[in-house]
Parts: structure tokens; sequence; C-alpha cells
């Protein structure tokens, strides 16, 4: 760290800028690890297009809001800096929903609230608390998008199996073959009820753990 | 009347915030540790949300929406500064909670020590800026009722987060796979909770 930041060169993807990017997705991935953003990854999720639309909405968010955050780091008195970001952040997200409106509006509509409460996903102040503050523009850029991605990829996990089971459609298009209904096959109507975003979501942790013991919780 | 108290009812069980609608889900999961620390962080909900969404109400109506600022002077019959929402709520939101613990600390210091760290913590909370686009969204008819809406959500979550941790305070005595320790299981609880909770659905008011 302090031989990189004395006026050295640092190259773009060093390993250690690589691993700001990687690691959120997986061991340090900010909803099976620590916890931030639950909201938006439980409620929208019944269908893969809209987890798609919001994916991509907070990768630019965070990236964006940890750039600026990253610039302005050495003006912003620290009293204050929790209402600076909240600033920020709801002006991204003002452009983010205007955008949405008029390209995609009716997933505009079906996102419904959710797009403004990527204000106050927690996973984007958590990293501007955390690392933009502290940090130039370009690591911050990639620790914004890696953890933007490490959220993102559960999202359309969720997404993924939450309209496959739910029903029986991709995108929107039936992937279930015809047969399979008419063998007795049914849609799993549950699936897109609330409760099983959380219970999908408690199966995904189970298996992350499982695959990386390190994680499991002790206390 | 009648009215006041079925939104309420309704935004207490059946809208449910936590088992509905997901809002505030982190500090849900954060705080769920044990009972007494989510008493305290429910009860900031309540009355944070109590006070945010009708001064939010008032800013919507008479503010941002199609045709509010027309009190002002015809000339803004037309004016539509919608696109401006989630700045201002979250503006009310961060100066009301700064407002909330400054007032708490003058006059009830015990409450302050108690609730702490939860206080900022709030600001961030989506439950409070949620209630106020739910509150938006669903077009109110008077403060009263937006009100109502606000207490009743607060109260909601509240017994969401006292009934989670009192589970959690329980599970530790239990033999749970490891992976799926602490959070997995919470996720699991929470989710086997919502669906009593959807027995409510349907019910009219």
């Amino acid at each position: 760290m302090s031989e990189n930041d004395n006026n050295q060169k640092e190259a773009l993807f060093s390993p250690k800028n690589k691993k700001l990017l990687t690691n959120p997705l997986g061991k340090d991935n900010p909803i099976n690890v620590q916890v931030l953003g639950i909201c938006s990854v439980l409620a929208i999720t019944v269908q893969l297009r809209a987890s798609i639309v919001m994916a991509i909405s907070v990768v630019a968010v965070m990236g964006l809001a940890n750039v600026i955050i990253s610039l302005l780091r050495k003006t912003i008195p620290p009293r204050i800096r929790i209402i600076v970001q909240l600033t920020v952040i709801a002006s991204l997200v003002i452009l983010v929903d205007q955008v949405l409106k008029a390209f995609v509006y009716d997933v505009s509509r079906q996102l419904s609230v959710f797009v403004g409460l990527i204000i106050t996903n927690c996973i984007i102040m958590g990293r501007l608390e955390a690392f933009a503050l502290q940090n130039k523009p370009w690591p911050s850029f990639l620790d914004g998008i890696g953890n933007a991605a490490g959220y993102a990829w559960v999202l359309l996990a969720v997404g993924f199996f939450r309209e496959l089971f739910g029903s029986g459609t991709l995108m929107g298009y039936n992937v279930i073959p015809g047969f399979m209904y008419e063998m007795g096959y049914e849609d799993n109507g549950f699936m897109i009820l609330p409760p099983m975003a959380l219970i999908t979501v408690g199966i995904i942790i189970w298996v992350h753990r499982y695959k990386d013991r390190d994680l499991i919780d002790i206390s | 009347m009648e009215d006041l108290v079925s939104i309420f009812v309704r935004s207490i069980f059946i809208d449910n915030m936590v088992f509905a609608y997901f809002l505030g889900m982190c500090s849900y999961l954060a705080v769920s540790r044990t009972v007494n620390t989510s008493v305290g962080l429910g009860a900031a909900v309540i009355f944070v949300l109590g006070i945010t969404v009708p001064i939010n109400y008032l800013l919507e109506n008479f503010i941002l929406a199609k045709g509010a600022l027309s009190w002002l002077s015809p000339r803004f019959a037309e004016a539509d500064l919608s696109f401006l929402t989630f700045i201002m709520f979250i503006a009310i939101i961060a100066a009301m909670v700064q407002l909330v613990e400054m007032i708490i600390e003058k006059f009830s210091p015990t409450l302050y020590s108690s609730l702490g760290i939860f206080l900022p913590l709030i600001a961030v909370n989506c439950a409070i800026l949620g209630g106020s686009l739910f509150m938006q969204e669903r077009n109110y008819a008077n403060i009263a009722e937006a009100t109502a809406f606000g207490l009743g959500s607060g109260v909601g979550w509240f017994l969401a987060i006292v009934g989670i941790a009192a589970i959690r305070e329980k599970i530790r005595y239990s033999n749970v796979p490891a992976p799926l320790r602490g959070l997995g299981i919470t996720f699991i609880i929470t989710g086997l909770m919502g669906i009593a909770f959807m027995s409510f659905m349907g019910i009219e008011l």
C-alpha cells in the first residue's frame, strides 16, 4: 500500500486492483457474507428481466458514486459526509430512474419503488464509507464495480431460479417443454410469493458456505 | 375513523414491511441478535416513520406533485417537480433523523443511550424511504391516513424484528447444520415467518 502511494505509477490491473474486483464475487460477497443490500435481492427477483435491469442499474450507480466520492474525498468535511454521500447517490439514482422510464417503461413500473430504494441500498453507502473515502478514483471504481457485480450475480441467480420454477419461463420465454406439462408437471406458484425469495437466498448462502468453509459462522 | 384503523391494521399485518416487501432487511438481519437491542431499533423505526411519512406527504402534495404548486400562484399549475422526489425525501429523512436524535439527546438521555447508534443508522434504513415512496405510490387521501400508514408500518417492522430476535435467541441451542448457522438459518426462518404472515392476505378490512 505505502510504496504504491509514494508517487509510483501503478499498473491499471495490478494484482492488488484485480483483488478489489474479484474478492467481492466470492469470499467478500456483499450479500452472502457482509449481509448488505438484501432488500432488493428479495423483492424484485420474481422475473429474470427485472433482475437484470436492476443489476445493471446498481452497477452503474455504484461505480459512478464511488468515483465521485473518491474525487471529492479531500474536500468533504467529515461531519456532513453522510448527507453528501446521500446527495450524490440520490442524484445518480434520479438519472437511472429517468433513463429507465424513458427506455424500458414496463420494467420501470414493475420495479416501482425499488429503483428509488437503490439510494438506501446499504452496499453503496457501505463501500463509500469503507473504501471510496480513503482511496484514489481508479481503485474505488474497481471496488464499486466488483461489489456491484458480487451483488448482481446473487440477484441473477435468485431471479433465475424463481422465474424458472415459479412460472416455467426465462426472460418471459417458455423454457419448460410442453410435454412436461402434459406429463403432469406443474409450475410451483409458491416460488413467486415473497417468502420463497428468502428461502432461496438462504439456500444460496448454505451452498456458498458449504463450498467455502472459512465463512462458517462460529459464534 | 374506520378508514384510519383499517389502514393501520393493514400496514401492520397484510402489507408488512419486512415480510411482504423486504424493506429494512439489512438492519433487520444485523441487529436481531438479541431481543433488547431489537426492541430499541424497532421503537426508533416506529418513531421516525411516524414523523417522516406525514412530512413527506405534505412535501409531495404541496410542492412536488404535478400542479401542487398552484397554491402559490396559478402560473405554477403546470409545474411538475416529481423528478426531485428521491432527493427531497432522502434529505427530509436525513434531516429528521438528525433532529430527532438531538431532541432525544436533550430531553431523554436514558432513551438516547439505549437507542444509541441505531438512530443514525435509521437514515439509511430502506424501510423509512420505502414508507415514503409507498405513501406516494398509494395516494393517500389526507395527512391522517398517511400518518396511520407510517405508524402502522413502523409497528409491523417492530413486530417482525422482535419476533426474529426471540427466535434467534432460542435457536442458539439447536443443532443447525454448520454452513447454515447464523445468516442462512435466519433467512429461512424469516421465510417461514413470512409464510405465516401471508395467512393475513385476503382479509378485507
